[in-house]
């Protein structure tokens, strides 16, 4: 059991090691900041002090040693922009993001998974094609058109809420009904066919067979068993807790995380992207070593699997 | 004698295709009967049906009796007291008949909570006793695991004592044997019917396997497409198979003493449910066929004291089984 965690552990810092790399390398070779930040008539001595200043003229082995050797000691870096520590620009942008996705988050759950239960109970009925018809418009259909409609409906149409901003919690209405819409439908559709194949296994006609009540049947065999693939899909949603409303928060012009991502891509500044992409994935990696944690509870199987590696 | 159960005319049908086409069975109290048929012959969609253990797209029609009291289409309620309480099943792949994320104690305390109204340590107590009763070595200990912490042969003695915790009058045990190993094959059908004895409990014990149901069962019924078509005592139908279907049977067995002789296979293949033919479902396969069977579809009639056989050839079916013994 304790390996088993080991092995898991080592590989989630590997993977938060490696998308640092990636993200550091990319951002490097796809533009100069210098350019970015002071623009294309700036005066070539002006650009090289710029340089000079971010080390930026350093091979990029350098540069990647230093990164690594500054997070080591705490520090991630200053914005290029305004010269603050990226860090703090991020972390003030974080209680706008959870505003919008916890509550999402909560939508999701509550509906997505009581729908897949309910129509997977009631496979072929009324209800479970329209759950299902939903479902699959609901994550076939970009977060951005969904946006669009919900604002050309809500806001521009019935003018019942405002298009963007961030003044009052009715502001917050359309973001988080875009965001809870498409997750909902995902977890449906993935609860369904979980509690689908569970319905159908033996051990469902065995406990039928021994005069436990249907309700029973679904609540304490049926249930724990479609958890089990359900968990996955839910980690993967505790994951997109920070950085999950990227394309959300730049239509409705909210100030979270994901509209700082895009602005700080544009401009190149670096360690407020790196900041961002470190942050993300750790919680995305986070999130799946709690959804391994999970298993392990909900599984006996993988248990004593992992005792016995 | 009023018998334990009566199923008369059951008749299934899954998407309008008939795959039990009227079914009578009569079990008296005690009683251990064999059903022996090809896969598919409806060996198991018959008690499958009787308990509504069917998905609900089956259309299930005809009549259950337990005790006299009609349990087909009976409420849910009523249903669930029946299951387990009055009629236990077993099933044949035991590593997936049981909860996979729940403990062996669970699942025996559930059992034990519905139909014996126990509780507490008593609960615990009782699930203790019925792992000993099918051999499960420290059963104490052993309660806690998950299945698949145990071995398939132990996975099925578990079955049994869950099926066992509600005291049931019958135990339908469906291919309980067909995956395991030979070896424990022996000693999981020596545990049933050591148990049926001390208990008192009639058994239907479902299986493809000839030899398993000769050496289990008092009296044997052999199915073919969705039909019972021929009853009689063990014996007597090993000895003296009647219907041309169950002489097919027994012919493919290796006999065990006398001289050897030359395996029969039946030719041919079961008739697709989907287009069965007008009459006697095998004809089609019979070496002794006429004309009448094509008409209509026999009914079981009886031949002798514990005797029936559903076949129109049945006496010259008969004479063509003395002459080659005569030979």
């Amino acid at each position: 059991m304790g390996r088993y965690f080991a092995i898991r552990i080592g590989r989630a810092a590997l993977t938060i090691v490696l998308v640092v790399t990636f993200a550091f390398v990319v951002l490097r070779l796809s533009g100069d900041p210098a350019l970015m930040i002071l623009g294309p008539e700036a005066p070539p001595e002006v650009l090289a002090a710029f340089r000079k200043a971010w080390g930026l003229d350093d091979p990029i082995w350098a540069q990647y040693f230093d990164y690594f050797g500054a997070i080591a000691k705490g520090e991630l870096g200053r914005s290029m922009r305004d010269g603050r520590p990226a860090i703090e620009l991020v972390l003030e942008r974080i209680p706008a993001t959870l505003a919008l996705t916890l509550p999402a988050f909560f939508f999701k759950v509550a509906l997505g998974i009581p729908a897949g239960i309910y129509a997977a109970l009631h496979r072929g009925s009324g209800i479970d094609r329209a759950v299902m018809m939903t479902a699959v418009a609901g994550f076939t259909v970009p977060s951005f058109v969904l946006a669009l409609v919900l604002v050309l409906v809500f806001a521009v149409q019935l003018g019942w809420l405002p298009s963007g901003g961030q003044d009052s919690w009715r502001h917050a209405i359309l973001p988080i009904a875009t965001l809870s819409l498409g997750g909902a439908a995902v977890l449906a559709r993935f609860t369904r066919s979980a509690m689908l194949e569970v319905l159908g296994q033996p051990y469902i006609r065995t406990a039928s067979a021994k005069g436990v009540p249907w309700r029973k049947v679904v609540t304490s065999h049926a249930l724990p068993n479609a958890a089990i693939p359900t968990v996955t899909i839910l980690g993967f949603m505790v994951g997109t807790l920070i950085a999950g409303a990227v394309v959300v928060e730049s239509v409705f012009a909210w100030p979270g995380v994901g509209r700082l991502l895009v602005v700080a891509v544009a401009n190149r500044d670096l360690a407020v992207v790196q900041c961002i992409l470190l942050l993300v994935a750790i919680t995305m990696v986070t999130s799946n070593l709690i959804v391994d944690f999970l298993y392990g509870f909900l599984d006996p199987r993988l248990r004593s699997k992992g005792a016995h590696a | 004698m009023q018998p334990l159960v009566s199923i008369a005319d059951l008749r299934v049908a899954f998407n309008g295709v008939p795959v039990l086409r009227g079914v009578d069975i009569a079990l008296q109290k005690g009683e251990a009967l064999g059903l022996v048929g090809e896969s598919g012959s409806g060996k198991s969609v018959t008690w499958l049906a009787a308990l509504g253990l069917l998905p609900r797209q089956a259309k299930v029609a005809g009549s259950v009796l337990l005790d006299g009291r009609q349990i087909l289409g009976a409420p849910a309620a009523e249903l669930d007291q029946v299951r387990g309480g009055r009629i236990a099943m077993i099933f044949q792949d035991p590593a997936s008949a049981l909860n996979p994320v729940l403990t062996i104690r669970r699942q025996l305390s559930e059992a034990l909570a519905l139909h014996r109204d126990l509780s507490g340590e008593t609960v615990k107590a009782e699930a203790r006793r019925l792992l000993d009763l099918v051999g499960i070595p420290d059963a104490a200990r052993r309660l806690s695991a998950y299945p698949h912490e145990f071995s398939g042969g132990q996975v099925q003695r578990i079955m049994i004592a869950m099926a066992l915790a509600g005291n049931p009058d019958l135990l339908i045990a469906d291919e309980p044997t067909t995956a395991l190993d030979a070896t424990i094959q022996a000693q999981i059908l020596e545990l049933l019917s050591s148990i049926r004895r001390e208990m008192g409990m009639a058994m239907v014990l479902i299986s493809h396997d000839l030899g398993v149901v000769a050496e289990n069962c008092d009296r044997v019924a052999v199915m073919y497409a969705g039909r019972i078509v021929e009853q009689a005592p063990s014996h007597q139908l090993f000895a003296d198979p009647v219907h041309p279907y169950a002489q097919g049977l027994i012919g493919a067995l290796p006999p065990l003493d006398g001289p050897r002789r030359r395996l029969t296979a039946i030719p041919g293949t079961v008739p697709d449910p989907a287009h069965m033919p007008a009459g006697c479902a095998f004809a089609p396969r019979c070496a002794l066929a006429e004309e009448p069977c094509g008409l209509a579809a026999p009914t079981l009639v009886p031949i002798a004291n514990e005797r029936s056989v559903a076949c129109v050839r049945a006496e010259a079916s008969r004479r063509a089984l003395l002459r080659i013994a005569a030979e």
